[in-house]
């Protein structure tokens, strides 16, 4: 999810290539030192760290609230949240360090502007009720899109993904518990909870990526085994999930044209505007450039502490070695 | 307010005011590893907070909530060093080390406290603490004796945060009333082993802590300017909704 | 001078009397620090009792295209396995 619209590579011909689809067909898992086309791999660097760098950038937006939350529980569980991004960022780095490119590259990537992130995480968050629609809905879809990766074809990924559902299984709730409080409490905060509603919905439905009759670079990847639902399989999984949920808050979703299909024993729903969401990602959204602008700024003023660890380290390994 | 009261309330608004500096650092934090681990050290910090509120919620008719979020910069009581800002991170990470090395001795005497519960927090938090020190003591000493830059930070920083430690050692009637009941520790030992652990540090560190004036205030509600800021920020939500629930 | 820090292997034992098992890694000057940072990133959740850090260049590791010769001959030994002997039932417990 956070890492759609990801340029597929191309596959080989060779025996090697087949005897490499073969393995895959078989589920067996790929790890770092087996052989693999240069396609799979490239396409996975560029996956996964995509799905590294949204947890970092994803860190930002609620960040913004740690020290606004409005209960010291809440501050509490907000910094855990928000911390734990930091650390699925992390495990997502560390398993694309495995395909031989090192963090400080893909940092690169980001800082300059080359690698993308989802576009989610460009918007806004103007009130309190922003960061709980932010887990219910946005944290909700990852999970969506996360949970099926967890048997991706690629053993560090795969494991990465395992790790990153079990601790994000607390993030969506605690974004519902959130918005449950504001809808249980004042007329302001009710108001509150579906203004934000009202401006993550259609965010949260295209963070699935285009429609799939549009995406033209899945079909490789699925049969290499790292994407493994359709965009819009998902898209609808989601909405079928979701459309209850805010029925039981008394929460109206921003879409006229939703409505459950008895046929299909799902619900059709409206088509989001896909050029805000192309202009958007081409860089135009309201937070695109305080988002890298921040990113940035942490790494440059960090330098200097990452030196002095470095030289620090360097010191004592050479006065180790002198004394022995 | 009793004496027993104006102590939690600085312990607790120590560790309120700290955290919430800390939780600015995240996901601005040089690496990301150190990133996780000042969040880590925030939620200690806020939990020591909630503990230390309730102790004082019934004397004071407030919900350890509307101690953090309904109370003006004079009645915070919080020590002027937690309060000093992000200047940059080895601001952050000298500022809690100072607050580390008086924290630690402070609650290893609570932990012989004549009251109970007290007795039962400080060795709840304790093991916190200890790891707190453990690595902000490690990184005070890394980055001190690393690169000529690290050095020159480390050092500005301790210029800057070295006169508020008389803030965070200071003692009133208040605290020996307590003192003489056997609920706090003396002043004279936490003061020496701060003393130790900060001469040893900074001498394996090549820091030096500066000498002239010292500054006091926060521990009776005399605070920077920063202070009025800070508490703008954290306040914002709960004042701008009264009686809501969150 | 580069600045990034090496990358560690992080092995975490989850409970007592467990072996310690590979949980994922991290970067970090030296060992020191590695394993402050394993406690912070690894055991948020109260993950384990211990952790070891290996310096992820000191890891030597078979070549998996040797796999066949190296795991292959064991598979026909199938009598080392307890289930390949039939015992009575009426003989009891073994």
């Amino acid at each position: 999810m956070y890492a759609q619209m990801v340029e597929s590579g191309q596959a080989g011909t060779s025996d090697q290539d087949k005897a490499f689809q073969d393995k895959i067909d078989r589920n067996v898992r790929i790890e770092p030192r087996d052989w693999m086309p240069e396609g799979y791999r490239k396409t996975l660097i560029r996956q996964i760290s995509q799905h590294a760098h949204s947890e970092i950038v994803g860190q930002l937006p609620e960040g913004n609230w740690i020290t606004r939350a409005p209960s010291l529980q809440r501050k509490a569980i907000l910094l855990a949240k928000v911390q734990d991004e930091a650390g699925h960022g992390l495990y997502l780095y560390c398993a694309a360090e495995t395909l031989g490119v090192s963090r400080d590259e893909l940092t690169e990537q980001l800082l300059s502007g080359k690698a993308k992130y989802s576009s989610i995480f460009n918007y806004p968050t103007l009130t309190w009720a922003d960061v709980g629609m932010i887990g219910w809905l946005v944290d909700g879809a990852a999970i969506m899109n996360q949970v099926p990766l967890q048997r991706c074809s690629y053993g560090p990924y795969s494991r990465a993904m395992i790790r990153v559902c079990k601790e994000e299984s607390f993030h969506q709730r605690q974004g519902f518990d959130i918005v449950r409080a504001l809808v249980e409490g004042t007329e302001d905060q009710k108001a509150m909870a579906q203004d934000a509603l009202n401006r993550w919905w259609w965010p949260a439905i295209m963070m699935f990526g285009p429609p799939d009759a549009d995406s033209t670079h899945s079909e490789q990847s699925m049969k290499w085994g790292i994407k493994l639902n359709s965009n819009d399989e998902l898209r609808q999984k989601f909405v079928d999930q979701t459309v209850p949920q805010a029925e039981w808050l008394g929460l109206t979703l921003p879409d006229p044209d939703l409505k459950w299909n008895e046929d299909r024993q799902s619900y059709d729903f409206g088509t989001p505007d896909w050029d805000e969401f192309f202009n958007v990602i081409k860089g135009n959204g309201i937070c695109n450039r305080e988002r890298l602008d921040a990113r940035n700024k942490a790494w440059d003023d960090g330098a200097w502490f990452r030196e002095g660890l470095m030289a620090h380290a360097e010191k004592t390994t050479k006065q180790n070695i002198a004394a022995e | 307010m009793s004496p027993f009261a104006t102590f939690c309330l600085r312990m607790g608004d120590n560790a309120l005011i700290l955290g919430q500096r800390t939780g600015e650092w995240c996901g601005h934090a040089p690496v990301l590893e150190e990133d996780i681990a000042f969040a880590n050290m925030g939620l200690d910090l806020i939990g020591q907070t909630q503990l230390w509120y309730g102790m004082v919620s019934d004397e004071l008719g407030k919900s350890p909530d509307d101690l953090a979020f309904f109370r003006g910069e004079r009645e915070f009581l919080n020590t002027l060093l937690v309060e000093q800002p992000n200047t940059d991170f080895a601001h952050a990470l000298m500022r809690q080390y100072l607050f580390d090395a008086w924290h630690l001795p402070m609650l290893d005497g609570l932990t012989g406290s004549t009251n109970a519960d007290v007795a039962a927090l400080a060795e709840k938090s304790v093991k916190e603490v200890r790891y707190h020190i453990d690595r902000s003591r490690d990184l005070i000493v890394r980055l001190g004796d690393g690169s000529p830059e690290s050095h020159d930070r480390m050092q500005a920083a301790l210029d800057w945060l070295w006169p508020f430690t008389a803030d965070l050692l200071a003692r009133d009637a208040a605290d020996d009333t307590l003192v003489a009941e056997g609920m706090i520790p003396a002043a004279a030992p936490v003061q020496q082993a701060f003393d130790w652990e900060t001469a040893e540090t900074f001498a394996r560190a090549t820091l030096t802590a500066p000498d002239g004036p010292r500054r006091t205030g926060g521990r009776t509600g005399n605070h920077s300017e920063h202070m009025g800021y800070l508490l703008a920020v954290m306040q914002s939500v709960p004042r701008a909704h009264p009686g809501a629930h969150w | 001078m580069s600045t990034e820090f090496p990358l560690w292997e992080v092995f975490i034992r989850g409970q007592h009397g467990l072996a310690h098992r590979h949980v994922g890694s991290l970067h970090a000057p030296d060992a020191e620090l590695a394993l402050k940072s394993a406690r912070d990133v690894y055991t948020r959740r109260n993950e384990g009792v211990s952790i070891w850090v290996v310096p992820s260049s000191a890891i030597a590791a078979l070549d998996p295209s040797e796999a066949e010769q190296n795991f292959a001959p064991s598979e026909s030994k199938i009598y080392r396995h307890p289930t390949f002997f039939d015992i009575p039932e009426d003989v009891g417990a073994m």
